[in-house]
């Protein structure tokens, strides 16, 4: 069975567009909402955060959502109710991203069930070691027809790319720079490097790039060199509690035209 | 059953490195180098030296009188309080900051709960000439504020850790976030044996010093390099580590590690993790955790800002499953009393965190003959404060 991310790297149509959303933020039932809008707007793939109590990875933006979804009550059995009729809402390929933590917690083998039944494509957990992924985790995701989609930054080196290429995880996560979430963008002939570097790779797997990246020519410069854009912490910043339909569509048309 | 590190980090189930990609050259090229560079004989003879003319070591072994009466066995007390900055972290940073230097770092970041290891690091950034920028939750501030201006006079920057619950959690965050913004001339000297693989490691190889001291010290004082019990407190476990490394594998020592109960195991306010943790993953390794059901990690509590860490080190976790170590608990008002006793009995005031260690002999029924080395990680100067607010002297 296919999994829904690989039929949307199949339609060469136009260039991809991921939003990343903290489940919980700004309002502990948003999460339908937020799906629905995100399906309704020209969207590719939609990431739902898992809020953490410790994102190391994150900046302030998406550590701020993480911890208003949580202070207003968000886990894990809250999230998968709420994701219950995902696959009513949108038919559009829906990532998990989060940390290691709450899904060992959890029990891996439980989440990863409960992805499947709810309808989730996959998972990012930006602290997953590789070497644990392959010796422990691997057959579960697979069990679930789950990807795991692994990150790589411009000081990944060749031998790892290649490596992450091999695991076939829907697509590669390319973080824009050496930092955090909600970065700057700007002007940066390493990240133009970095970009024609692992275009001229020629990876079996698409790459979408993420971190940073928050107006519509950041998303047009990435588009050049690779499969599409990540937005997060520009989405979260832009969501208007009084009108999420409103501002996901307004903020969506921004960065597309 | 042998207590040692596996090629990827482990310790039995724990440790590993569970870190962002962001990371991973950084950890990578510390992996490949600190056991090659730690052991080159320059490094070596030069790490050496400096902990004996800077630092001050060995630091003496104790045998503590009337201590020793009071509980009906030799009482040794390893003097780490002793130490330059008053405390046993120098041994690790001094270390860290050599290794650094060779790495071609330019810059240095640390965490500190207490102040200790940040004013460890100061000092070996001053003494090295590299410019330090320490990570300290806004609580934990306010709580040790001479050490807060110790370290300012030293030159390094102080940043105040605003978010969460502004504890030393929160200052480990913050200090993983800047390395990963800033991983090309920076190297983080964590203070504790807790981290992504190497940092558990390298830091309990350069706290090894203190069990090859008291190996010798009581070859030349009792005849024997062995004691039956060495007593140490842990909160992320650095300063126990190094006490028990060359016993690790020597099972006539028993490895006692306290851990702050705070108000009482079942009070909701403890930091004593093996008791109330699970297993789980932060700051990239596995280890035992304070956290909900939902795998969100909670807030420890503890008098003690050094040991109200959620986690324990990955060593001592597996320490514990594998119940080679023996863990105890104690609360703040048993150390507060113990470190009161020890000032009244030996004229020396320890640090709240080692009173932790000294509370516990209290659970013990020693036989006259068994040695007793209790590793006194640190002085009380910096809690005098605490002291005084406690009132029980």
């Amino acid at each position: 069975m296919k999994n829904r991310i690989e039929h949307i790297f199949q339609q060469k149509d136009k260039e991809k567009l991921t939003i990343y959303f903290t489940a919980g933020y700004p309002n502990l039932n948003d999460t339908k909402t937020i799906l629905k809008a995100l399906d309704k707007a020209d969207v590719d793939v939609i990431e739902i955060g898992m809020p953490y109590s410790d994102p190391l990875a994150d900046g302030p933006t998406i550590q701020q959502s993480s911890m208003k979804a949580l202070d207003n009550g968000m886990n894990l059995n809250t999230l998968f109710d709420q994701l219950a009729d995902l696959r009513k809402i949108t038919d559009k390929p829906v990532f998990i991203m989060g940390y290691c933590n709450n899904v060992l917690k959890y029990g891996t083998e439980k989440f990863c069930q409960k992805c499947a039944e709810v309808g989730v494509d996959g998972l990012i957990l930006p602290d997953m070691p590789m070497h644990e992924f392959k010796l422990q985790f691997k057959p579960i995701f697979e069990k679930y027809n789950l990807k795991n989609v692994f990150l790589i930054t411009p000081k990944t080196s060749e031998e790892r790319i290649r490596e992450v290429d091999a695991q076939e995880g829907g697509f590669i996560y390319m973080v824009s720079s050496s930092s955090t979430t909600g970065g700057s963008w700007g002007d940066s002939p390493e990240r133009l490097d970095y970009l024609k570097r692992i275009q001229a790779m020629n990876l079996k797997t698409p790459r979408m790039v993420g971190f940073g990246i928050s107006d519509h020519e950041a998303l047009s410069m990435v588009n050049e060199y690779a499969d599409g854009g990540i937005i997060g912490s520009a989405f979260i910043k832009a969501l208007d509690g009084d009108d999420l339909e409103g501002s996901i569509e307004g903020f969506v048309n921004m960065v597309r035209n | 059953m042998e207590i040692k590190i596996d090629e990827n980090g482990y310790y039995g189930e724990f440790g590993g490195a569970y870190i962002p990609e962001l990371l991973h050259p950084n950890i990578e090229e510390l992996k490949n180098n600190y056991l090659k560079i730690s052991q080159e004989p320059e490094f070596i003879e030069e790490f050496k030296a400096l902990l004996k003319d800077y630092v001050g070591r060995p630091t003496p072994l104790y045998l503590a009188k009337r201590l020793s009466e009071k509980h009906g066995a030799k009482i040794y007390l390893k003097r780490e309080d002793l130490n330059h900055t008053g405390a046993h972290k120098i041994n690790n940073a001094i270390g860290q900051a050599l290794l650094a230097k060779r790495l071609g770092k330019k810059k240095i970041i640390a965490e500190t709960g207490a102040g200790q290891h940040g004013v460890a690091t100061a000092t070996a950034c001053a003494l090295l000439d590299l410019p330090c920028k320490v990570f300290m939750g806004e609580v934990d501030m306010e709580r040790q504020k001479p050490n807060v201006e110790r370290m300012k006079i030293l030159g390094a920057e102080v940043i105040p850790a605003t978010s969460g619950s502004r504890t030393l959690k929160d200052a480990t965050n913050e200090a993983m976030r800047y390395w990963i913004n800033n991983p090309d001339d920076t190297h983080y000297i964590i203070g504790s044996v807790v981290g992504p693989h190497p940092f558990p490691d390298m830091v309990t190889r350069f706290q090894s010093v203190i069990s090859e001291e008291m190996m010798a010290q009581l070859q030349e004082q009792e005849g024997t390099n062995a004691p039956d019990y060495v007593v140490a407190c842990v909160g992320g476990g650095s300063n126990a580590a190094g006490a028990f490394y060359h016993y690790l594998n020597n099972e006539k020592v028993k490895l006692v590690a306290v851990e702050a109960a705070g108000h009482g195991l079942d009070s909701g306010e403890t930091a004593a993790t093996t008791a109330r943790g699970s297993a789980g993953v932060l700051h990239g390794f596995k280890t035992l955790l304070m956290q909900s059901e939902d795998g969100q990690v909670t807030e420890p509590y503890s008098i003690s800002a050094g040991l109200d860490y959620p986690g324990i080190g990955p060593l001592h976790a597996h320490l514990y499953a594998s119940k080679r170590g023996i863990f105890k608990y104690v609360t703040d008002k048993e150390a507060m009393d113990a470190g009161v006793e020890l000032s009244k009995l030996e004229g020396i005031i320890p640090a709240v965190e080692t009173a932790h260690a000294l509370a516990a002999l209290d659970q013990f029924e020693f036989k006259k003959d068994d040695i007793v080395v209790v590793n006194l990680s640190g002085r009380g100067d910096k809690d005098l404060q605490t002291y005084i607010n406690f009132g029980n002297y």
